[in-house]
Parts: C-alpha cells; sequence; structure tokens
C-alpha cells in the first residue's frame, strides 16, 4: 500500500478538494447573484407583455414596461391594497403559506389548487395620458401533469379578452404543450369572459362554429390533449369566477377600487 | 510540439469521441434540435472539458487511487455549476432552453472518460489540449446534426427563417421527424458511416462470423 493510500492522506486529499471547490462554487454564486437577479425579473417583465400582446421585440423590454403599474389586489374584498410590497411579495409562496391563503372547498377548488392566496399582484397597462388599456392578472391551475402558470390580459371594459400566456408548465410536448403555440393563443384576443354575469369563456373539444350563438365565449380545443384543455378552462374559470378577479374586475367597473 | 497538435486535433476527425469511442451521445439527442442552443452547449463542455483536465492533471500524483473517481466528480461537478451560473447570468434565453443539459454535463461520458484515461497520466498541458480537442471533436458532429435538424426540421438556422414554411405561407413542408430526439440517432449513424467510409481504418472488426446455415438432418 502506498503512501497515497494511508487513510489520513484520504481525508486530507477529500477535505482540503472539497474546501476548494466549495469556495469557487460560492464566490461564482454571490458575484453572479444580481445578473441573474436581473435576468429573471425581465424574463417576468418580458411574459407579462407578452401575455398581454403587446411586446415589441424592437423595443426594450424595460422601456415598454415603463407604460404598466404593478399593484396589489385583496382578492377577499376585491380592492387595492397597500398593505403589501409587491417587489419583494411571492405570490406563489403566499398561496401555501395557512396564514396568508385560505383553504378552498372541493366545489370552489375547480382549478385544482386547494389553497387561494389573499393578495394577488395585477398589472395595469396605461395609455398616453394615464387612462387605463388593459389589465394583466396572473393565474394558475392543474393541466394533466402540472400546474400551470401564467397571464391573462383583459380590456379596460373587464370583459374582453386581450391575451393569454402561459410562462411555466409542465405538460406533454406536442400534445398539451400546444398552449405555448403561438397561432393557437392568438385564437384568445377579441373572445368575451361574462354571459348574464356568469362566466361563460371556456375551450371546446374540436374547432369553434362561427355560426354558434356562444362562439364569442369559445376557445377551439388542443387536439389530443383533453385534460390540458379542461384544466386551462377551469383555470380561467376560478380566476374570472367569484373566488378569482370577478369582485376585483366589478369594482373597476363602478370605480370603487 | 506535434505531439500537442496531434492531441488536439486528433479526437476531431481520427479518434472522435462520438463517432469512434460513442460516448456522449445522451446530450447530443437533447440539445441539437436548435443550432444556437447547440453552441452553446459545446461550448461548454469543451471549456469544461479542457479545465477538469487540466485541474485533474495538475495534481494527479496526489490523488489517492482509491478515491481518485469521486475527485474527478468533485472537480468536474464544480466547473459544470460555474458555467451553469454564468450561463443564467449572461444567457438567461439560452440557458431556460437548455434547463437540465448543462447541469448533465456533469455525467456526460466525455469529460469523465478524458478525465480517466488521459488527465490521470499526462501532463497538464497536453491534457488541457485533449480537452479542448475532444470538445472540438463533440462539437463537430453536434453541430452537422445541428444544422441538418433545424434546417429541414423548422426551416431556419440560428432562428433565422432560410426556407419559408407552407404553415407561414412559404413553400417548404418542414420534417417533423428531425425535431424529435430519435433523429439524431439516424444523423449520428450516418455521420459515422460516412467517417468509417473516408477513414477505412475505423471499421471495427466482426466479433463473429455468421455461420453457414446447415439444414438439421431429420430425426437427429
Amino acid at each position: 500500500m502506498s503512501s497515497h493510500d494511508s487513510i489520513n492522506k484520504i481525508l486530507l486529499v477529500a477535505l482540503s478538494l472539497c474546501l476548494v471547490c466549495s469556495i469557487i462554487v460560492s464566490t461564482a454564486a454571490v458575484v453572479l447573484k444580481p445578473a441573474q437577479e436581473a435576468n429573471k425579473s425581465l424574463d417576468k417583465k418580458r411574459n407579462i407583455l407578452e401575455a398581454a400582446g403587446m411586446l415589441d421585440e424592437s423595443r426594450g423590454v424595460e422601456e415598454q414596461f415603463s407604460q404598466v403599474v404593478t399593484r396589489v389586489v385583496d382578492l377577499r374584498t376585491g380592492k387595492y391594497t397597500d398593505d403589501i410590497d409587491p417587489v419583494g411579495y411571492d405570490q406563489r409562496k403566499a398561496a401555501k403559506n395557512s396564514g396568508q391563503s385560505d383553504a378552498l372547498t372541493p366545489e370552489q377548488d375547480i382549478a385544482k389548487i386547494a389553497r387561494r392566496e389573499h393578495y394577488a399582484v395585477v398589472y395595469l397597462v396605461q395609455g398616453e395620458g394615464g387612462e387605463l388599456e388593459k389589465i394583466i392578472l396572473p393565474i394558475h391551475g392543474y393541466g394533466l401533469w402540472s400546474t400551470l402558470y401564467g397571464f391573462m390580459a383583459l380590456e379596460a371594459d373587464g370583459n374582453t379578452v386581450a391575451g393569454l400566456g402561459f410562462y411555466e408548465h409542465g405538460e406533454t410536448p406536442g400534445l398539451g404543450g400546444e398552449v405555448d403555440n403561438p397561432r393557437w393563443k392568438a385564437l384568445w384576443p377579441g373572445k368575451e369572459v361574462y354571459k348574464d354575469d356568469d362566466v361563460a369563456i371556456g375551450l371546446v373539444k374540436g374547432s369553434v362554429d362561427p355560426a354558434n350563438a356562444n362562439a364569442n365565449w369559445q376557445i377551439d380545443g388542443l387536439s389530443g390533449a383533453t385534460l390540458t384543455a379542461r384544466g386551462v378552462t377551469n383555470l380561467v374559470q376560478f380566476w374570472l369566477g367569484e373566488n378569482g378577479f370577478e369582485p376585483f374586475l366589478n369594482n373597476l367597473k363602478t370605480g370603487d377600487v | 510540439m506535434d505531439s500537442v497538435k496531434e492531441t488536439l486535433t486528433g479526437p476531431i476527425f481520427k479518434n472522435n469521441p462520438i463517432a469512434l469511442q460513442i460516448l456522449g451521445i445522451c446530450s447530443a439527442l437533447a440539445v441539437t434540435s436548435s443550432l444556437q442552443v447547440t453552441l452553446v452547449m459545446c461550448v461548454a463542455l469543451t471549456l469544461v472539458t479542457a479545465f477538469s483536465n487540466l485541474s485533474i492533471s495538475a495534481i494527479r500524483h496526489f490523488i489517492p487511487g482509491s478515491i481518485r473517481i469521486i475527485v474527478q466528480m468533485i472537480i468536474i461537478a464544480s466547473l459544470v455549476i460555474v458555467v451553469d451560473q454564468v450561463l443564467k447570468a449572461v444567457a438567461y434565453g439560452i440557458s431556460k432552453q437548455l434547463s437540465v443539459f448543462v447541469g448533465l454535463i456533469i455525467t456526460n461520458c466525455i469529460v469523465m472518460g478524458r478525465a480517466e484515461a488521459f488527465a490521470m497520466k499526462n501532463p497538464p498541458l497536453a491534457s488541457f489540449m485533449d480537452g479542448i480537442g475532444n470538445g472540438l471533436g463533440y462539437s463537430v458532429v453536434l453541430i452537422c446534426v445541428a444544422v441538418v435538424r433545424e434546417l429541414f426540421g423548422a426551416g431556419k438556422l440560428m432562428g433565422v427563417e432560410i426556407l419559408p414554411l407552407v404553415t407561414d405561407g412559404g413553400w417548404y413542408n418542414p420534417n417533423g421527424l428531425l425535431l424529435l430526439p430519435p433523429s439524431a440517432f439516424f444523423l449520428i449513424g450516418l455521420f459515422i458511416w460516412a467517417l468509417r467510409s473516408f477513414n477505412t481504418e475505423q471499421v471495427e472488426q466482426p466479433d463473429f462470423k455468421m455461420a453457414k446455415h446447415k439444414p438439421v438432418e431429420e430425426g437427429a
């Protein structure tokens, strides 16, 4: 047995190597953290703009985002609140925390999310004169394999869809993953959400028949992805319904927010 | 100087890690559906192989034989984490597309294989060159595969439209199979075939020969 293989030598080499490597790795992580955080927030802003259908690749994301005002909505009352700072608020974490969210009963929980957070961060797109142009709402819910996270954009009337997009999901590529398909997403703008004060928007099996009286509230299904399509319908109906943003949208209409 | 050049260029065609050693196939299947992502992956792998070879070779006299694989893994894993962090900081979009595959460089057989086969027995400079050379050999195959897959699968190169697609009003009907991982198998197979028809000494001797069929005698 050579001196290299004595237990002391092995421990010494292993420990010093781990020490050196951990210093290198942690230095890299600490030094690069600010740039990574900046990228992450830029990516999120890009997703928000993309969902609203207003992403213009020729202009900087930050510049376009300057038109957007971030507000926090109390989902229990449907009103704006200043109790929460949107910068440090992690909505996804809050939805899991029992102090910051309410459990949903099985009848309420059509989007299969188990708990709904008290506060949601919404984005208001404003025109040149400061008037409201679009409302961007965060939505999430369960599809076939995964929770889909995305944004839904509504026109200022709070009823016409301006866009929909998911920025994170784990659905089957080519089937449920087609929720990312730009041609399918292009079917959403112009559709209506509420019919006689009920949420009527949803996906249908196959293609929408334009002659049908409900065509304005229907979107083509995704072929080969019945369960993902059902999940998308459920999560859209949940978040635009009475347990989601409906009270807020009603308040917005009457101006009482 | 000749031997340095030999270690650097040898792995590109003569001793290609993918085509001859058949290592690192898994990532070659996964990341080659778009050329831009492939290029980043190639640079990442080449750097990791080169620097892991360099550092392993520099400390090769101190590594106890009984834990040498673990030591190699720690060095490779640290380098991969650093590369992953850098990518997240400077090329966020691409790092999102590469997702788990940067992390999987740790288990890429080329990196491990070169560390064990070359860096443990050779001085640092030669090992560094061997790492760069093998990285380039890997890159050549991946880039060839990616060009074919992206051009004929999506009608684009580096995200720029080359063949206008039927769906966008053009004339080219894309071959969807090329965007799926199995197509990379066919392409790598064709690449190996082309390479071996050219360099006939790479053709392996068959392990056994098929015997001539002999009819069995009735009732035997």
